[in-house]
């Protein structure tokens, strides 16, 4: 009688149902997304920060440019009155290539390395030396002016045209990352999560050889292969492999790496490294390096993990952003909105039938076959809900991840997180300016490109049936206790 | 739904005792107390009855009601009205009872006390030896669920159920198998006529269907009592001897207590005995 009765009820108030159930599907269908892209994006975010990092690194030391000093970062491009070729119809021509650390931070000596070493905790340590290589180059027609204005003053130079107003003059900048490895240092740093794509990797006798391994992304788009020779710092360089980040959807940290050595030289920068990689002898001892450490280098910038996780932004940081804050509150409230509607409807309901169940009263029915009834319908309506919801989600979740929207990530900013590698995303800089000469204070150091992937786990549907069931019960004991409290004799009186 | 089965079901002593005071037009013989209007109050009610075999006392007649002093009053926005007031009723077993009245004079109120709905003020209600004033909520329910049948003015099926499964609700606090549960329904559907009409919804049944499956209902589970609350008021006049015809003829055959309410004299005066109320009083009507 149980089930007939269940299955009548929901089948003749089938509004009264739908209500309840599509309350509850709304919500279940956002705790389900919701948790799926949180996932996702907490996913992701790991996946960009092992592939700009490397596996292992627990810490990350580098030290952050003084302001005012200029340390760091390429300074803008001067070209003097002498400087460049000029055509005898007055066109100059202007070609001028820089390789630096990047903006914001500045680089400091090795040594420090076995500093780091020499702390308690530290399990192994390696550095790196990140520079950024910035090439420009130009025809500006004689204007009988200093063709310097137009590309000193940062910002507002064009990549090409003459959108400054000057007609006729084009320019060039082409940059991209340079990560200086030390070839026998510890399977730490960017290069320990990536797998060879083409070619070879270093080995240690390419030390202070001039040698050079390339993001494979990068190497596609600047049209390079191995056995191809690239410009780094004034010097012919020869490609000798490719590698890929692990992770099929992140590009590595940066696009071109170089012996440690050999980057020293060409960017001048003798024995400085810009960025140690510090893995601990275990997480709990993590703090206590980090503690250590910046004892020991006062002036660096010791940043661990979870420092750098919060440092992501870009869109990835925004999605991460979004979906802890927003989309939690969001399912909280839709959840409760939905809770109420069920205990609402469903106490409105018992009003509607207190003559039914003052006759099932009157009949011999206990209260407890009645409280039954009612906790019956509704947990049942709620878990219809739930699977709606569960469907709903689901759908939800595979349009996201066939749409597989790619989110950049970018580390910025001058200090927690300034230990990366430098350089945007060959992307980036074909967007322009991104990483030109002079681009404002912004010092990008970290960029990766990384697709959402949200994925649904059976936590997630045993959460969310779990859900359904605890408004089923909930609505149902509110509703049920309303209905045993009715007193049969006054229950019949009424004319409902 | 023969009356062997009912039988059947209380004993064989009972049998015994049913059998004698089954039919309307032989009154009570060796168990019956005093007539009526003689009949003294309370205590002496189960005295009377303990003039009787030694069967009878031991098990003690199903569906005989003993009214003592029984008052019932309702609080009213501060005000306190008296509803029904120093109650002395006895009916016996098998008694077809119609009870009138004007309007708002507790009719219904003594049939909610009569069908352990609710309890009185003040007095004591006995039904075959169950103290029902003493009862609580559940003892109540469960003695409504095996001894007493209910039909309303208003029928209250339930919209939702079929007439067989509006039937088989009366089955279901006692616990009846499934199976024996479908049977006996549509058994006590055949009863009243409305064999065929089993599957349908009450919203596709004229007002007297719906009456004869709510009459079903009450007596699917051989209740020892029928309590009527104006059962014909919402039918015409044709239809209206058809169910009174239909609640004479179970009473008759199945030898159970009727008590019916009614503003109708033509229904009052089928009756065995009638009883008058008003303002709370109640007067047997010779
Ligand atoms: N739950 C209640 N609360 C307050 N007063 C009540 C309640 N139930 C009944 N009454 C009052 O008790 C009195 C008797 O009511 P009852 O329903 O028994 O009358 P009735 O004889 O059945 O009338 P009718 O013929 O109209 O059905 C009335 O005055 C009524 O207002
Ligand atoms: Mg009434």
């Amino acid at each position: 009688m149980f089930t007939t009765y269940l299955r009548r009820e929901l089948v003749h108030r089938r509004k009264h149902s739908l209500i309840i159930a599509i309350g509850m599907a709304l919500a279940i269908a956002l705790v389900v997304v919701v948790n799926a892209v949180s996932a996702g994006v907490s996913a992701a975010q790991s996946t960009a920060l092992a592939s700009v990092y490397g596996v292992g690194t627990d810490i990350t030391v580098t030290q952050a440019a003084e302001p005012g000093e200029g340390g760091g970062g390429p300074g803008g491009f001067s070209f003097g009155a002498d400087e460049g070729t000029t055509a005898e119809d007055g066109t100059t021509t202007l070609e001028q290539t820089q390789l630096s650390t990047a903006r914001g931070i500045t680089s400091f000596d090795a040594a420090d390395l076995d500093t780091v070493l020499a702390v308690d905790g530290v399990e192994d340590a390696t550095a790196t030396l990140s520079l950024e290589s910035t090439s420009f180059s130009g025809e500006i027609p004689d204007f009988g002016q200093t063709p310097t204005e137009g590309s000193t003053g940062g910002m507002p130079a064009p990549p090409s045209g003459g959108a400054d107003g000057a007609g006729g003059s084009s320019f060039g900048v082409d940059s991209f990352s340079v990560e200086g490895i030390d070839l026998g240092g510890a399977a730490l740093g960017p290069l320990s999560s990536v797998e060879l794509a083409d070619g070879r990797t270093f080995e240690s006798t390419d030390g202070g050889a001039d040698v050079a391994v390339l993001d494979a992304s990068y190497a596609e788009s600047a049209e390079l292969a191995v056995g191809d020779v690239i410009e780094v710092g004034g010097a012919e360089l020869e490609i000798i492999g490719t590698v890929a980040s692990t992770s099929a959807d992140a590009a590595t940290a940066s696009d071109v790496y170089l012996p440690l050595d050999t980057a020293q030289t060409l960017a001048d920068l003798d024995g400085q490294v810009t960025t140690v990689y510090v893995q601990a002898t275990g997480s709990d001892a993590v703090d206590a390096v980090q503690a250590d450490l910046e004892g020991a280098l006062p002036e660096a910038t010791v940043s661990t993990q979870s420092d750098l996780a919060s440092s992501v932004s870009g869109s990835l940081g925004t999605a991460s952003d979004l979906v802890a804050s927003l989309g939690t509150w969001l399912s909280i409230i839709v959840l409760l909105a939905a809770f109420l509607i069920a205990i609402l409807f469903t106490i409105s309901g018992v009003t509607r039938r207190t003559r039914e169940f003052g006759t099932l009263k009157a009949i011999g029915w206990s209260n407890r076959r009645i409280v039954g009834q009612v906790a019956g319908e509704s947990v049942v309506q709620s878990l219809l809900g739930g699977a709606i919801g569960i469907a709903v989600g689901l759908v939800a979740v595979l349009v996201i991840n066939l749409a597989a929207p790619s989110l950049s990530t970018t580390s910025t900013g001058g200090d927690a997180a300034a230990g990366g590698a430098p350089g945007g995303t060959a992307e980036g800089m074909a967007g322009g300016m991104g990483g030109g000469p002079g681009f404002g204070q912004q010092a990008t150091t970290v960029a990766a490109d990384v697709t959402l992937n949200a994925p649904v786990t059976v936590g997630i549907l045993a959460i969310a049936v779990g859900l359904a069931v605890i408004g089923g019960v909930l609505a149902g004991a509110i509703g049920g206790w309303r209905a045993a409290r009715l007193r049969p004799a006054e229950a019949l009186r009424s004319v409902a | 739904m023969a009356r062997g089965a009912a039988a059947a079901r209380r004993g064989a002593a009972q049998r015994r005792l049913n059998r004698a005071g089954a039919g309307p037009r032989c009154p009570p013989g060796p168990r019956a107390g005093p007539p009526p209007a003689a009949r003294p109050p309370p205590g002496p009610a189960r005295a009377s009855i303990s003039t009787a075999t030694v069967e009878t006392v031991e098990r003690p007649t199903k569906g005989a009601y003993t009214l003592a002093g029984v008052g019932r009053a309702y609080q009213q926005k501060g005000r306190t009205v008296h509803a029904l007031s120093k109650v002395d009723l006895e009916i016996r077993s098998g008694d077809m009872v119609a009870v009138q009245g004007p309007t708002g004079g507790g009719k219904s109120t003594l049939l909610q006390l009569l069908g352990a709905l609710d309890r009185p003020s003040t007095g004591t209600i006995a039904l075959g030896g169950e103290l029902l004033s003493q009862l609580g909520d559940a003892r109540l329910g469960a003695i409504r669920g095996r001894e007493i049948g209910f039909v309303f003015q208003h029928f209250n099926l339930i919209p939702t159920l079929t007439a067989l499964e509006n039937v088989e609700t009366a089955l279901v606090p006692l616990g009846v198998s499934a199976e024996e549960r479908r049977s006996r329904a549509s058994e006590a559907l055949e009863s009243v006529g409305l064999g065929e009409r089993g599957g349908h919804l009450p919203s596709e049944l004229s007002g007297g269907q719906q009456q004869r499956v709510a009459i079903a209902r009450a007596i699917v589970k051989r209740p020892a009592v029928l309590l009527a609350d104006e059962p014909t008021g919402n039918l015409d006049e044709e239809t209206r001897d058809e169910i009174m015809n239909l609640l004479e003829g179970l009473w008759r055959d199945q030898g159970l207590t009727l008590v019916i309410v009614t503003h109708d004299s033509a229904v009052a005066r089928r009756a065995q005995r009638r009883l008058h109320i008003k303002q709370g009083s109640v007067r047997e009507v010779a």
